[in-house]
């Protein structure tokens, strides 16, 4: 009889999610149908594949292959990253185009531009986007700033959720000012009173804010009913998608879009027990925002962008201080949970790999952009599954021989002994389509285990 | 007597430089040697960056520290600041990428170096690097970019500022995580810099070879 989810080891949970990745759903909940019976050999081949890379308890029957590219598939199909935001029936086509034209064993999904409508009901103040700050033809840009002060360290640390929708969420879309005036709902306790605690959902600016929020949910539905189908489509077709969703390290919550990287910086010379004590406080809440996304996708991997604890960002003490601890942590948490966390470690990680490779084997997924591979082989490699260095310079400016002669020297330096899988490094939007299949092909004709 | 600012600020020991500040302007000192000391402070920690003995948040710190020096100091400055002796450079993301952490700490350091910077800030178009060198008449000029599209953006910038015939005027050099000595070829740029170190010994190399 199947063991419920509570009295599972951490690695029958891990199983358990494999084996919901590779028994995909349609929207509607009922066994996915696939185009054919080839597409849905080609499924389970590529996840078997995937999935023994990560686990590196047997070798895949060849390396894997991924592509995880930013908004490379709108260009490559010629279409704007405004089209892509507005017109989800093209965003839905692009992305398709992209993985049947390249065939990878993993994708990112159509997630990557977003739904700009939504983002325009809303009034997102945090990006600016193609029509509403940026060209049609670029993608969108993050406007970094203080949208939590120096001073607010105790109001998050004290409610994280309060201070998220009253005091955050207000200032990162313009028109949910209404958030500002809600009630906290934890006063209502007995029939004395009740109803003065529902007060501002009758004031004009909640109401506004409501009127706001069912229009960009009627919307986000719109949106995702369109990411569904893509899902089911692409599924159909036999090709899986990499993660199921993401979660952040604690420092880089703070430090991207709550007090920016001038603002975390400071922090860490004026306050850092408060800082410490908040990236505790978010610690759980990633964990579980990782956990709860696998469990409801029925995928394992989750990902993680690293991005302030880079080389250089960072003296070693500070990132032993300031960043290591809370991220282990979630990804130790995630792991407990039989999720595979994948985070990626962007630009350079040379100094930060060792320290990094204090984690159970088997249980995480890499993308390594510009740190030594081989040294990221010797270190966490030793434990997790790595992929990507492919370098976005030579994906842009190389030839097709350049492309495929690193590839397998990647080979030869990664793939001894599993654990590697072929991909390019960081989130490209631009690059030559023949590098990135030589890329792809060098991958099929290196990577065979014998 | 007060201890030595410099030495306060440039380890970064916050209250303490700011207090030397204040006791030493109630005294009536010259605010011009308040700043100069500042300015020496800066130097240091813009050296100890280059020898890795800082990081970037010693740097935002430091700049932080020396933002609250400034407005103390400002009120009772007469006019103008000290001279710039190592020329004019100015310093952008180009357009379509917003990364400016890169970019700030080029600015850091050439600021400290003695360059005077003009930091036109993130998403720069390329008319607006050749309207500010038409201006300012800078010799250098640098451009930060994170993203594959800044590589393009980066071209464009390069051949703007050659149909503005003023290629010859400036010499450029480019930087930001993904850029190498390929994409210095792709974008018609002279030189680029792997590190913000790296782009002040660039600016020193071109401004004193002129
Ligand atoms: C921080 C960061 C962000 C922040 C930006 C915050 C900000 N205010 O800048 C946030 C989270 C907002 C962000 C957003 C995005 N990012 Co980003 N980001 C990074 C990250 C992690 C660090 C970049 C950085 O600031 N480095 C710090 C500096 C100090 O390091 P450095 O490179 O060593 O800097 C030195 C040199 O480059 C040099 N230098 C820099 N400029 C210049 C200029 C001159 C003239 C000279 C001489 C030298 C020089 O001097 C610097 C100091 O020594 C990188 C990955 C990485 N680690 O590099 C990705 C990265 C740059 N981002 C990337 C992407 C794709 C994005 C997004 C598009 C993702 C998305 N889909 O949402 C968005 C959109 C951004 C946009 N449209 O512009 C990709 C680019 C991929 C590529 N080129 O192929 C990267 C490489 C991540 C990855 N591996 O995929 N990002």
């Amino acid at each position: 009889m199947a063991k419920k989810w509570e009295e599972m080891t951490p690695d029958e949970k891990q199983e358990a999610l494999f084996a919901r990745w590779m028994a995909p759903k349609d929207p509607a909940g009922n066994d996915l149908k696939y185009q054919s019976p080839k597409a849905e050999k080609a499924f389970k081949e590529r996840i078997t594949r995937i999935k023994d890379a990560i686990q590196m308890k047997k070798l895949p029957d060849r390396v894997p292959i991924f592509v995880a590219p930013s908004f490379f598939p709108v260009y490559y199909a010629g279409i704007t990253p405004q089209e892509a935001m507005y017109d989800y029936d093209k965003c839905r086509m692009a992305f398709k185009k992209f993985v049947v034209d390249f065939e990878p064993d993993g994708n990112l999904g159509a997630y990557v531009p977003g739904p700009g409508k939504f983002f325009e009901i809303l009034d997102y103040k945090l990006y600016s986007w193609p029509g509403h700050g940026v060209p049609p033809e670029q993608s969108y840009q993050c406007n970094e700033s203080e949208y939590m002060t120096a001073g607010e360290y105790d109001a998050l640390i004290d409610d994280p959720s309060n201070f998220f929708s009253n005091t955050y969420l207000p200032r990162v879309f313009g028109k949910l000012g209404g958030f500002q005036m809600l009630p906290a709902l934890t006063g209502i306790l007995e029939i004395y009173g009740v109803a003065i605690n529902f007060i501002p959902f009758g004031l004009p600016p909640v109401q506004a804010t409501y009127k706001a929020l069912f229009e960009a949910g009627a919307e986000a539905l719109k949106w995702m009913g369109a990411m569904g189908a893509w899902n089911a489509d692409i599924t159909a077709a036999g090709f899986p998608l990499i993660a199921a969703g993401f979660t952040k390290a604690p420092f880089d919550v703070i430090g991207d879009t709550l007090r920016g990287t001038r603002g975390i910086m400071v922090d860490m010379y004026r306050q850092p027990d408060k800082l410490l004590e908040a990236m505790e406080r978010l610690t759980p809440l990633m964990i579980k925002m990782g956990v709860g996304t696998a469990k409801l996708v029925g995928h394992p991997v989750i990902f993680i962008p690293l991005h302030k604890g880079a080389d250089g960002f960072l003296s070693d003490e500070q990132f032993k201080k300031f960043y290591w601890p809370t991220l282990k942590k979630v990804m130790m948490g995630l792991i407990a949970e039989g999720v595979v966390p994948m985070p990626a470690a962007e630009g350079h990680w040379d100094s930060r790999l060792a320290i990094m490779s204090d984690l159970p084997k088997g249980k995480t997924l890499w993308m390594i952009d510009q740190s030594n591979i081989a040294n990221a082989k010797k270190t966490i490699g030793k434990v997790g599954c790595l992929f990507g260095n492919v370098p976005s310079d030579l994906l842009v400016v190389g030839t097709p021989e350049q492309v495929k002669d690193y590839v397998k020297n990647l080979i030869d330096t990664c793939a001894k002994g599993g654990g590697y899988i072929v991909s390019n490094g960081a989130f490209f939007d631009q690059a030559k389509p023949e590098n990135v299949h030589a890329m792809v092909d060098a991958a099929r004709e290196y990577g065979a285990y014998k | 007597m007060a201890k030595d600012l410099s030495k306060t600020l440039a380890d970064l020991k916050e209250d303490e430089a700011v207090a030397i500040v204040r006791e030493r302007l109630n005294a009536g000192e010259d605010p011009l040697r308040i700043l100069d000391d500042a300015s020496r402070a800066m130097e240091t920690v813009g050296k100890r960056f280059s020898s890795g003995e800082y990081f970037i948040p010693d740097l935002v710190y430091s700049g932080e520290i020396l933002k609250s020096i400034n407005e103390l100091v400002k009120p009772k400055l007469a006019k103008g600041g000290a001279a710039r002796k190592g020329g004019k450079v100015i310093v952008g993301t180009v357009a379509g990428d917003i990364h400016d952490i890169g970019k700030d700490i080029v600015v850091f350091m050439l600021d400290v170096s003695g360059f005077e910077v003009y930091d036109l800030g993130v998403d720069v178009p390329a008319k607006k690097f050749v309207e500010k060198i038409k201006e300012s008449g800078a010799p250098i000029v640098g451009l930060s970019g994170f993203l594959t599209l800044a590589y393009d953006a980066m071209k464009q910038t390069v051949q703007a500022i050659k149909d503005a015939g003023l290629r010859d005027k400036v010499k450029i050099m480019i930087g930001g995580g993904q850029i190498t000595d390929e994409i210095t070829k792709f974008t018609g740029a002279d030189a680029y810099g792997k590190d913000a170190v790296a782009g002040v010994t660039l600016a020193r190399k071109w401004s004193g070879a002129k």
